[in-house]
């Protein structure tokens, strides 16, 4: 059976990687008493895939992994063993059933929402709202990627999918396919270039951003869908 | 939410940031303003390797059970944080309330190995201590020092308040109860520090001075308190194999904490036994930890089942000085296999013998193409294994080799000790040509049963003389000695018929110099720590932190003679620096030891003849296993 679980990551949290979130989830199933499958061989491993990873700093309230169990009650019995095993910060937020042929989160995400707000003391000294209208205004978004190997120029634009900034708070819908993926920090670097501005405090992206994901969604015939929408409770 | 010491700028600006946050899972919180004490347990080295000490996570969890007592937990900054500490000049914090240390009534700091010395220093000085006990005020937390290092105590006195020997579990309530009746009366640091001193096992390095000899030996070790003690007796838990959990002294966490960057011992410790009956005369843990004690089976079970079920771990690992001497090994190895391995769980056994038993639970447990197989025979020839009391023979490590040879095993290591007592060429030599043989015993195995090419991995370490050992008077090699011996090792190795299927490599001498320094060191030492810290040192543990040079600038400056204290074979009519302990084990014991060594005499293991050591005076443990 393949569960697709949500979870938040909050607060101080956000300084835990990756692959430490992995690994705590692995320890915290097995602590919930998940009857979780394994993999075959001498070192079996947790049928278990994360859908997106999260960078250090960011906080969420929409991250997602599946897992295969070989057994479960229900939905909530399953949100409820895992949240009390849970640290401060950590949060399951609900627990779906997926279909059997379904693919797993990492291959379908599409899209993913984030809110983000400059730290204090690290805004730009210009209107925003209306040089971030301006700048989304454009046709097209160019900006330089830097590789390993080279650097090379592509247009962000059609990766963002919604934009918007109100009471000092900007809500994104980017690209996130493994093909097409937008970081959020990278809007904020063509905003920088688009304003002219080259140094100061809101340059330095990893601190000035505060950035927390909202949603990671799927796309299907009728648009984006949160990937709990793919599953249903039981 | 609590919170964090460190402002997000900084910790988005250091490695690995988990380190300095808290918040693991089974982390003990308390309110601060609800507790009579606050205890701040130190490991002064980065925090994945203080966080696999099983030591710590016993007191954290004895001392939290008391609602009167919060203990947290603080870790060496790495240098990253180091540095940008001091810039800022934020003050060194605990992990659970990332409170200021220097606002704790007490600061201990475990002390597992020689060449964390200076990071003590940095634990002192970040938190705002002074590094000199004498300079401490009422404001100060009281520090204390624990662990093996502790039994000679004599390099880091001027640091310390309070030395405990032995194991924690015995006398920290009380000590705790002391601190509580004397901050009801209101009593100055030095009162408390005379109670202190009255409980056994304490040992308060300022209450007593040290005078010396013109040659430099010490004259006369005296007390200057009249509540001092002359004799520090190490403290143990006698019952060891009491079944029940509630049992006084009986302490072990069933929830310990998992951290969220993977720590070196990322797995549940069960400690089945301390001590070890074996008497191998180089090992200080041999000596300090006698007599052996066993935990009982059943306690072990379920402390098995409750620590992996609230931590979640993936593996669980026996801890002991020698698994294979366990009595219940079987039982417990079998019932962990049974009960877990189909669960997902890894079963990872150190320190066993290599024997039909052994091999046969490894190939339960784990996958043999990817494992290799570990023997420590510490010495090329058996008339030095004889020296240092090591029973393993050629004939069983070749049997055991053989036999996981035919098992699917084709990886080996070997570990020796190069610049033992009496130490000649055919000593040296010996060790490549054991590495020969084993490669051979291989080769005999007919080819389409063999599994590839063979590996073995030959590795020395230099040997450092101990306090509390048999060798503790013995001279030690100086560094270009040490490389010299391995070069004779080298040479000999890349004759051997089958040297490309043997890896050879050694330890750096200058550590291990250095280390010797520390481990026989007396109270002159203390300034040469101090000066190497003033310098720059810190993280000497770590091969790429560890500046020689700055080392060796503290020693000429602080006019240390390192002839004195490497090369000098002791007389046994000196007083050494650490004789005021006692550990059980009589200098007697030691005495008969070194010479049965100088002779090639082999002593008998504790099960099989008690040799009168003296452990036997704490009334417990194998000293009494047949009388039972």
């Amino acid at each position: 059976m393949k569960l697709r679980i949500k979870f938040a990551k909050r607060g101080y949290m956000k300084f835990v990687g990756h692959l430490d979130t992995m690994r705590y989830f692995q320890k915290a199933i097995r602590r919930a008493d998940i009857d979780i499958a394994y993999s075959e061989g001498f070192n079996p491993h947790q049928l278990m895939s994360f859908a997106a990873p999260l960078g250090v700093g960011m906080t969420s309230e929409g991250e997602y992994m599946d897992i295969v169990v070989k057994s479960a009650t229900s939905s909530e019995a399953i949100k409820k063993s895992l949240n009390e095993t849970m640290v401060e910060g950590m949060e399951i937020i609900s627990v779906v059933k997926l279909p059997d042929d379904s693919k797993n989160a990492m291959s379908i995400v599409a899209a993913a929402d984030y809110s983000i707000k400059y730290r204090e003391g690290y805004e730009p000294d210009i209107d925003i709202k209306s040089k971030f209208d301006e700048f989304l205004s454009q046709e097209s978004i160019i900006i330089t990627k830097k590789t390993k190997k080279s650097e090379k120029e592509v247009d962000i634009r059609p990766s963002i999918y919604e934009a918007k900034y109100a009471d000092g708070i900007f809500e994104l819908k980017l690209a996130s396919a493994s093909g097409e993926y937008l970081k959020p920090d990278l809007v904020f670097q063509a905003f920088n270039n688009y304003c002219g501005i080259t140094d100061g405090k809101c340059t330095e992206l990893k601190l000035a951003l505060l950035i927390n994901r909202v949603e990671v969604y799927a796309k299907n015939d009728n648009g984006f869908i949160p990937l709990e929408g793919l599953g249903g409770s039981f | 939410m609590r919170k964090l010491a460190l402002p997000d700028e900084v910790l988005l600006s250091v490695e690995k940031p988990e380190r300095y946050i808290g918040n693991e899972v089974n982390m003990v919180r308390k309110n601060p303003a609800d507790v009579d004490i606050r205890f701040v347990m130190c490991f002064p080295d980065v925090y994945e390797i203080g966080m696999s000490h099983l030591g710590i996570q016993i007191l954290y969890d004895m001392f939290n059970r008391r609602d009167d007592v919060y203990c947290e937990r603080v870790y060496s900054p790495w240098k990253d944080l180091d540095k940008v500490m001091r810039e800022k000049k934020i003050p060194l914090f605990a992990i659970e309330s990332q409170d200021p240390i220097k606002e704790f009534d007490f600061l201990g700091i475990t002390l597992q190995y020689e060449m964390c010395y200076t990071n003590v220093l940095q634990i002192l000085d970040l938190s705002g201590i002074p590094l000199m006990a004498k300079e401490r005020t009422e404001d100060d937390p009281i520090v204390f020092g624990g662990g093996p290092c502790s039994y000679n105590p004599e390099p880091l006195a001027d640091f310390f308040d309070v030395f405990y020997m032995g194991e924690g579990e015995k006398q920290y309530y009380r000590i705790f109860d002391i601190y509580k009746e004397h901050k009801k009366s209101g009593g100055t640091r030095k009162e408390f520090l005379e109670k202190v001193a009255e409980v056994p096992g304490m040992y308060v390095p300022m209450f007593y001075d040290v005078s010396y000899n013109e040659d430099g030996t010490i004259k006369e070790f005296k007390k200057n308190n009249e509540h001092a003690k002359d004799k520090i007796v190490k403290q143990l838990v006698v019952d060891m194999g009491n079944p029940d959990e509630n049992a006084e002294f009986n302490y072990y966490p069933r929830k310990p904490l998992v951290p969220f960057i993977k720590a070196t011992q990322d797995r549940v410790v069960l400690e089945i036994q301390r001590g070890c009956i074996r008497g191998c005369r180089f090992c200080q843990a041999g000596m300090v930890y006698r007599p052996v004690r066993e935990r009982n089976i059943e306690f072990l079970k379920k402390l098995a089942y409750d620590m992996l079920h609230s931590t979640g771990h993936e593996e669980i690992s026996l801890s002991s000085l020698s698994s294979s001497d366990f009595s219940h090994l079987e039982e417990i190895v079998n019932y962990l296999i049974d009960e877990f391995h189909g669960k997902g769980v890894n079963i990872s056994l150190p320190s066993l013998r290599i024997d039909a038993f052994s091999l046969d639970v490894m190939s339960k447990v784990q996958d043999i193409r990817k494992s290799s197989l570990t023997f420590a025979p510490e010495a090329g020839s058996q008339r030095m294994r004889n020296v240092i009391n090591k029973g393993l023979t050629e004939e069983v490590i070749l049997k055991g080799a053989s036999e996981a040879f035919h098992g699917g095993w084709n990886r080996v290591k070997l570990y020796f000790m190069l610049g033992l007592p009496t130490e000649t060429i055919e000593d040296m030599e010996g060790i490549a040509e054991l590495a020969e043989k084993v490669a051979e015993v291989y080769y005999e195995i007919p080819k389409d049963q063999r599994n590839g090419k063979v590996q073995v991995t030959a590795s020395s370490s230099f040997f450092i003389p101990k306090p509390f050992t048999p060798f503790q008077w013995t001279r030690m090699c100086t560094k270009e000695e040490f490389l010299g011996k391995a070069k004779i090792v080298n040479a000999k190795m890349k004759m051997m018929l089958n040297k490309k299927s043997i890896k050879y490599n050694w330890h750096e001498a200058d550590v291990s110099e250095l280390e010797g320094l520390l481990a026989r060191g007396d109270r002159k030492v203390c300034k040469t720590v101090l000066r190497a810290y003033e310098l720059g040192a810190l993280y000497d543990a770590w091969g790429d932190s560890f500046d020689n040079d700055i080392w060796e600038k503290a020693i000429e400056e602080t006019g240390i003679d390192m002839d004195f204290y490497i090369t000098r074979e002791r007389s046994y009519d000196e007083i050494l620096p650490w004789d005021f302990i006692d550990i059980g084990v009589t200098k007697k014991f030691l005495m008969r030891e070194y010479e049965n060594a100088k002779q090639e005499k082999v002593t008998p293991n504790c099960r099989m003849n008690c040799s009168g050591c003296g452990a036997m005076t704490f009334g417990g443990g194998v000293c009494f296993e047949a009388k039972n």
